[in-house]
């Protein structure tokens, strides 16, 4: 056993409003500056929809990820010849139609225009130019689906969701969305670290945060194209790769990542999770529906004596390991298992984890009206068996969340539903009745397991959503220099400085 | 002093020097500023065209003239067979031609695309000029002069190593036509402006993929052990 840890962060999906709050804390934070304008190291997509870069789910155009072939795991890019052999053209490279060229507008028109019959306009000019341009893509033109089907259509998840389901989700009053806010996944087996020729990407071992190496960076855009989410982007002004780097100055100074301190609906929480590191390549390696169960088995139990004497070994420090026990990752992903590692499939072990949204209240149009689809005497809509007439068809979310494996995503409604049901019962009705019993009975889950469930996704305070670990940069600071001499330091900094003295 | 003097061997020094200690300079003390500085994300298609047949086509054609300066007896051992020496200048002179298309493709674009023309800088274009007049006097010389492959080891290959030997014998290159003059000088100014320009990303060129291992995990804390351990 090799014990690591690993900071992850856990999506509420069912709270998401999609505000792209995030997505603007941390463009404010990282990425305005030339040459990033259009990464967005968190963004937020509509869902079902075509996401950001469009279609980056398509594996067979753009080969990202890792493939089992023959008794191993291959990258889908490239052998390392091949790599080498396409440094000079990268073939999977996304285009920046793709992305899209980031824009801006002419402002100064506005009031250095002449005189004349109408009111000057500011017309859109290229970021990357400067020339006037016809603007045909933004970072979140499929927001709400744009006033088109089209992105529903074009989802790769839909496509075999049966004709019928699809028919009707096109019904405007079945039309359904969700939204899914994606960073970067910061993967156990993480394919831009593979495919970075010149090694310039790595994991950090004490809170697993994977970051590019500016220096080492020779622009091969290999990682790019390897990474399945499309999470790292090539800066176009400086030559070199970027990507989100889990806001690690704050992490290290006990502040939550931007996206998620940000958050509006308050859907992130953030924790340690303590992984076994030797079990990664087997657990990489197994079938598509056996990957979710894979994926949770390398969680350990921060209370197991074993597990805290190996994480000890491995020089994790108490406030870690009593981090780790108080995480709300480890509630969500490992107790509860309802947290769920996107597109598991594409087999880099991601380490963020979504809780998978319910649909809204089942309806059908009867005689052009809208109506509740349910019994007439039996007003709970929400029990397990409306499951396959729900409007956000469970195949859809199991393609996105569990490879596909619908079980998986069974059991994880039936339990929110469950705790929905348990908790109306409770505050709305005023008594627990043997409906509601049964409802947890049937998901597997105890009163108490309700409660703290309910608990923790409505009523969290921010220490209960954000559990950082101490990370002791004052102990980083003093192996290094004086700690008094660093804080008169703070703030000028050198890059490299005089040296006068010994 | 004369001009042939100037040209190879003060100029040749000169370049060489700069070469040796401005990239190992900035290799090791300004590492941000090496990349290949790729533009393919702002321009694809004809890159695809460019880049692929310039770098393949001057890769084994420098690759060539290196043989040519270690092994320059094997060379004439092989050359000694007419069908070999037709294969080996064939060869060179389409892999010349396929690279100057390639370059000629990279000069265009460079000027024709905004996107690209936005991110280019003066020593970008110089580069590319210099590459192409290179590849230009190369298949001049080629088609002019022959057979290269074999007067090479008898002119160049004692040349090049007078210099690297530190015995420089200019006279060597003096009789030679201004055409052949011009492609060796030019290579020493290619030498010269290495360290300068984005042609240093040639250094990069990462062989050691083949060997690392598929992941890369540092502990930072280790590190910082090692570090405590070394002051």
């Amino acid at each position: 056993m090799n014990v690591r840890a690993h900071m992850s962060m856990i999506f509420h999906l069912d709270k998401c409003i999609g505000c792209h709050t995030c997505s603007v804390a941390c463009k404010n934070l990282w990425t305005d500056r030339k040459g990033a304008e259009y990464m967005w190291w968190n963004n937020v997509e509509t869902r079902p929809g075509t996401g950001y870069p469009t279609q980056w789910e398509d594996q067979e155009y753009f080969k990202g990820g890792w493939e089992k072939k023959g008794k191993g795991l291959k990258l889908k890019l490239h052998s390392r010849l091949q790599g080498l052999a396409n440094l000079f053209f990268n073939h999977k490279l996304p285009d920046l139609k793709d992305y899209y060229e980031p824009f801006t507008f002419r402002y100064q028109d506005l009031f250095n225009s002449p005189e004349g019959k109408d009111q000057p306009t500011a017309i859109p000019i290229s970021m990357i130019n400067g020339k006037p341009i016809d603007i045909d893509g933004g970072p979140n033109w499929d927001d709400d689906l744009g006033g088109s089907g089209i992105y529903a259509n074009n989802d790769l998840n839909m496509a075999d969701v049966p004709e019928e389901t699809r028919q009707q989700m096109q019904e405007l009053e079945r039309l359904v969305f969700n939204y899914l806010p994606r960073i970067c996944n910061h993967c156990l087996n993480p394919s831009c670290v593979a495919a970075c020729p010149s090694g310039a990407i790595y994991k950090r071992a004490e809170d697993g945060v994977v970051l590019v190496n500016e220096n080492e960076c020779k622009a091969w855009r290999m990682c790019v194209a390897a990474c399945p989410y499309k999470k790292v982007y090539y800066n176009w002004n400086t030559g070199k790769s970027e990507k989100c780097i889990l806001c690690f100055p704050r992490m290290e100074t006990g502040q939550a990542p931007a996206c998620a301190h940000s958050c509006v609906g308050r859907i992130r929480y953030m924790g340690v999770l303590l992984y076994d590191a030797d079990q990664i390549p087997d657990a990489a390696n197994v079938a598509d529906e056996d990957l979710v169960e894979a994926h949770r088995a390398i969680i350990l139990d921060p209370f197991d004596p074993e597990v805290i004497a190996g994480a000890k070994a491995n020089g994790i420090d108490d406030g870690w390991i009593t981090s780790a026990q108080q995480s709300p990752a480890y509630k969500f992903v490992k107790e509860w298992k309802l947290a769920l590692p996107l597109h598991p499939e594409f087999r880099t072990m991601v380490m963020m984890y979504y809780i998978p949204p319910l649909s809204p209240v089942v309806s059908v149009t009867e005689n052009g009206l809208y109506q509740l689809d349910i019994e007439e005497n039996n007003h709970d809509f929400e029990i397990f068996k409306r499951l396959d007439a729900a409007r956000l068809p469970v195949k859809y979310l199991a393609n996105l969340f569990s490879a596909g494996n619908e079980t998986v995503m069974r059991e994880i409604l039936k339990k929110l539903l469950a705790v929905r049901v348990y908790m109306r019962r409770k505050t709305v009705v005023g008594k627990v009745d043997e409906v509601a019993l049964n409802a947890l009975d049937e998901a597997g889950l105890s009163e108490h397991q309700a409660i703290a469930i309910y608990k923790l996704t409505t009523l969290p305070t921010i220490e209960e959503r954000f559990v950082f670990p101490p990370y002791h940069r004052e102990m980083d600071i003093e192996a290094s220099m004086d700690p008094l001499a660093h804080k008169g330091e703070v703030g000028l900094g050198f890059i490299q400085p005089p040296k006068r003295s010994s | 002093m004369d001009w042939n003097q100037f040209l190879f061997v003060i100029f040749p020094y000169m370049a060489l020097t700069l070469f040796v200690v401005v990239t190992v300079y900035r290799a090791i003390f300004r590492p941000f500023t090496i990349s290949s500085l790729s533009s393919q994300l702002l321009e694809r298609k004809q890159l695809f065209w460019g880049s692929i047949s310039f770098h393949n086509g001057i890769l084994i054609i420098l690759l060539g003239h290196l043989l040519a300066l270690l092994f320059p007896q094997s060379l004439v051992l092989w050359n000694s067979v007419p069908f070999r020496l037709y294969l080996l200048e064939v060869t060179g002179l389409v892999l010349a031609l396929w690279s100057f298309v390639g370059v000629l493709i990279l000069i265009v674009r460079r000027i024709s695309v905004s996107n690209i023309r936005a991110v280019t800088q003066p020593t970008d274009m110089g580069v590319l000029l210099l590459l192409m007049l290179s590849v230009l006097s190369g298949i001049i010389t080629a088609t002019g002069y022959r057979f290269g492959s074999t007067w090479f080891t008898g002119v160049f290959s004692p040349y090049l190593w007078s210099i690297l030997t530190f015995a420089p014998r200019p006279e060597l290159v003096a009789p030679l036509p201004w055409t052949i003059q011009f492609h060796a000088f030019n290579f020493f100014i290619l030498l010269a402006i290495f360290p300068f320009t984005r042609l240093i990303h040639i250094i990069t060129y990462p062989l050691s993929y083949l060997f690392r291992p598929w992941q890369i995990v540092i502990w930072v804390r280790e590190q910082r052990k090692q570090n405590e351990g070394r002051s």
